[in-house]
């Protein structure tokens, strides 16, 4: 009994640190422009499906597509914002809040159209099976992710801080007036922001493409999870959200654990509505 | 609000006329099914405009309105036997409970975070009645068929009798939208809209109004709701509970014209035409071209034309005086 | 003071985090009078204004208003006991037209539409905006809609009026109009609260004048001492005038 508390506990840290790398692009979107990208989850799914592709017809492993995801899903960031987004940034608050539930459901109608509804997996990847330890027992592509996605997160966490272009999407994030007026140029840190965020899905939809089922509405549970993540880590905040995908990881499996599987996602979506009732901010937030 | 202008009064004269005479000019089954789906998708726009048109509150969430009213008098008249009509206004008072208990936390998140609590809400209804043994989970619910007639609110033979259940429940909801709209509520829901800060210093309390607007928007969805569990006579959470419905309400708003009286009829007369068509022409369900369309709709019409349709007509309209 | 006070100030404390914004800040406002409330920026007057009218708790002291202790109560019901402030930023309700902007402040005490109107009318006529109510609140001048936002508080039938700089960046002729309607008002028989950096506007209006500087209440006295005390010398232009 016991052992298998530990084994979903092992489990919901491996997912929760997937959720943390999905709602670290999310949270910098939000952070940055205060526009909450709805369609962030269904990047991750153009993700699993690049990578599903790459593997189905050119036989390339999912480790590798990686990098492939990463620049594709920078590119596809990039348009979406120029092209849509940063039309509605000055405009009506509920373009604001629509417009990336439009391309939302435009991404993930378009995978139906091209690909079916189908449930798909990758059947050999380059790492599978476990590495058993006795008590708890590894998913070997699971443990790969994860340790992935958490160095990912170090990465953007290091790239805010160190480079020159870190700092400035820094700045606008804490105040966009200001940091026009020293000069720096808003509307690129938004595109680049937009961007990143949406190639850092990306990599995640290839990490979750080596063990999870692809399909064309993946996107929907990851992307409310994403959001009880960001709400619970403080809107906008990166380590805010990377500690707290890993909590929402653990309280999701332990959920389904104590409770009735069937209402793990419910558990989930309770958290986040009583997080915005207690504290608007977010319950890492300051 | 301003006053009407003739030329508005006299398209609002034609609309009552063209959709009174229209089942008696245009015979067959489908046309009719197309204006029921117009009417009701307009009604259900209507309720979210009063939330989400006139005081900001962006809903993704109003399906869990509708789903509770076509559950409520299903399950009334299936297990208690009791008449559809009372069924109506029960699930209405069950919706607007609901509404006020999560509506009440609600009251002080804005913007995104409301729009974000309010599928979080959805959802956990949802899968709720997914898992719930007394509403059949996931099997789902028929009904039960009784004698055809106004008084069992069921009709078998002939689809006219629904559209005109269903364009008098528009009417009455968009009379409520115009009486909101021309007395204080309306006026407050526009300073909410504004400001919080602007309201509570002009004494409005935002809290009472915001949680008025979203009972009454919640009543009205799930009279919607009765109607469609009435009309289909099968209901299950993936036909009434389901994200999509949501969406087609903001949808339908949007494209119309958020904030005005008209706008949600305009944009449901646009609209479910255009979905209900594809949905026969490209026969196969799950292609996702219907929901494809609507995407790349919500996508353009809020970067290029925000206003809607309405906004559209009456920026013409103020551009020639 | 002869009669009770329209507003009693008594202590009123307000921190965020460390910094104390206010500090132990009294002050009484007669039925009837102008006072100015000055101090350079950052000084804590909107703060105070904030405490006063709901929409910050203090973190001590008390507010009385005629009387009743008012302290803590929320925004809109300190609006509906008379008590109406205007914002620092213009703030108009952008989609209703100048007309509706002041309906909606009259709604407060009735639900008649015709008897609102009427009212709103009234009062435009009043503020000299009657021309104007057909327009969009944002497509109006600046000066107009400072004028707006006077009238929209009137219409709310308020006993105290706090405006929050109502005056910055008008022009002279601007600023004539602004200061002879806010005389109409006083002499309709609303006590007036202002925060202002319009000195001119200051000593003009006000019958007395508070002074604030890092939060503590500095002096009060008459507008033509208050110039002359040089602590209000050294508040403003810094230690170096101060020898």
């Amino acid at each position: 009994m016991s052992e298998q508390l530990v084994s979903q506990l092992v489990n919901g840290l491996l997912i929760g640190c997937m959720y943390s790398l999905i709602a670290i692009g999310l949270t910098l979107i939000w952070g940055v422009m205060n526009i909450v990208n709805f369609a962030h989850a269904d990047f991750l799914m153009i993700g699993m499906f690049t990578s599903f592709w790459l593997y189905t017809l050119y036989a390339v492993d999912p480790l590798y597509s990686i990098p492939v995801c990463a620049v594709l899903l920078f590119l596809l960031g990039w348009v979406i914002y120029k092209f849509i987004v940063s039309k509605v940034m000055t405009g009506p608050g509920l373009a604001q809040v629509v417009v990336t539930f439009g391309v939302s459901i435009f991404l993930a109608n378009l995978a139906v159209w091209l690909w079916t509804p189908d449930f798909r997996m990758i059947q050999r990847p380059l790492l599978h099976g476990t590495w058993d330890f006795g008590a708890v027992q590894l998913s070997v592509p699971k443990t790969v992710a994860s340790i992935g996605s958490v160095l990912f997160s170090a990465g953007l966490f290091l790239f805010l801080r160190m480079t020159k272009t870190g700092k400035a999407i820094l700045a606008v994030e804490m105040n966009r007036t200001s940091a026009l007026l020293m000069g720096i140029n808003t509307e690129k840190v938004n595109a680049l922001s937009f961007a990143i965020g949406t190639s850092l899905v990306g990599v995640a939809g290839a990490f979750l493409s080596m063990y999870y089922y692809i399909y064309p509405q993946v996107g929907g549970t990851f992307g409310l999870l994403s959001f009880c993540v960001v709400a619970l880590g403080g809107f906008g905040s990166i380590e805010g959200a990377f500690i707290a995908g890993i909590l929402i990881g653990i309280v999701q499996t332990l959920g389904g654990y104590f409770f009735d599987p069937a209402y793990k996602y419910a558990i989930v979506f309770a958290v986040y509505l009583v997080t915005v009732w207690i504290r608007p901010q977010g319950l890492l937030g300051w | 609000m301003k006053k009407l202008a003739p030329w508005q009064i006299a398209l609002c004269v034609a609309a009552l006329v063209a959709s009174v005479a229209f089942p008696l000019v245009v015979k067959g089954t489908f046309p009719n099914h197309v204006m029921i789906m117009v009417f009701l998708f307009a009604m259900m726009g209507v309720a979210w405009n009063i939330m989400g048109g006139y005081a900001a509150m962006f809903s993704f969430g109003n399906v869990a309105f509708f789903g509770i009213g076509a559950y409520t008098s299903t399950v009334l008249l299936m297990n208690y036997n009791v008449n559809p009509w009372i069924g109506l206004v029960a699930g209405g008072l069950l919706a607007a409970a609901a509404a006020a208990a999560i509506g009440y936390p609600c009251s002080n998140i804005r913007s995104h975070y409301f729009s974000i609590a309010t599928i979080a809400f959805a959802e956990i209804v949802r899968i709720q009645f997914n898992n719930w043994k007394f509403v059949a989970a996931a099997e789902g619910l028929s009904l039960p068929i009784l004698p055809e007639g106004f008084r069992n609110f069921m009709f078998h033979s002939t689809k006219i009798p629904y559209y005109y259940i269903i364009l008098a429940l528009l009417a009455l909801s968009l009379v409520v939208c115009w009486y909101i709209s021309v007395t204080r509520m309306g006026y407050y829901l526009r300073a909410i809209k504004e400001s919080h800060e602007l309201a509570k210093g002009m004494g409005i309390s935002f809290v009472r109004y915001r949680l008025y607007a979203i009972m009454i928007s919640a009543f009205i969805t799930a009279m919607a709701g009765t109607f469609y569990a009435q009309y289909i006579l099968y209901i299950d959470p993936e036909s009434v509970l389901i994200l999509p419905i949501s969406v087609q309400c903001v949808l339908v708003t949007m494209l119309g014209g958020a904030g005005s009286i008209w706008g949600p009829v305009i944009g449901a007369a646009i609209l479910l035409p255009i979905s209900e068509v594809t949905r026969v022409w490209l026969g196969a369900k799950g292609t996702g071209i219907d929901m494809m369309i609507y995407g790349a709709l919500i996508m353009l019409i809020s970067a290029y034309q925000p206003q809607g349709v309405w906004g559209y007509i009456t920026s013409i309209g103020r551009r020639t005086k | 003071m002869s009669a009770s006070p329209c507003l009693e100030v008594r202590g009123i404390t307000k921190r965020f985090g460390g910094l104390t914004a206010n500090e132990d800040v009294s002050f009484d406002v007669a039925e009837g009078e102008i006072l100015s409330i000055i101090g350079p920026n950052g000084a804590g007057k909107s703060t105070l204004f904030n405490c006063i009218t709901g929409f910050y708790p203090p973190d001590g002291g008390k507010v009385l208003f005629r009387g009743k202790d008012i302290t803590g109560a929320s925004a809109h019901k300190i609006c509906k006991m008379g008590i109406v402030r205007t914002f620092q930023i213009v703030q108009v309700i952008s989609d209703m037209t100048v007309l509706e902007n002041v309906m909606t402040g009259a709604f407060l005490r009735t639900y008649n539409n015709r008897q609102v109107r009427a009212k709103a009318e009234e009062i435009l006529r009043f503020a000299g905006l009657y021309e104007k109510r057909d327009f969009l609140g944002t497509a109006i001048t600046i000066a107009d809609k400072k004028r707006l936002e006077v009238a929209m508080a009137l219409g709310t039938e308020p006993k105290l009026l706090m405006l929050d700089e109502a005056m910055a960046g008008l022009t002279p002729v601007e600023l004539k109009g602004i200061i002879g309607l806010l005389r109409k008002v006083r002499e309709s028989g609303v006590t007036l609260i202002i925060v202002e950096h319009v000195m001119e506007a200051v000593m003009e209006l006000s019958d007395r004048v508070v002074v604030i500087n890092s939060g503590r209440k500095i002096v009060e006295g008459a507008p033509a001492a208050i110039v002359r005390n040089p602590e209000v010398i050294q508040a403003y232009l810094g230690d170096r005038y101060h020898a």
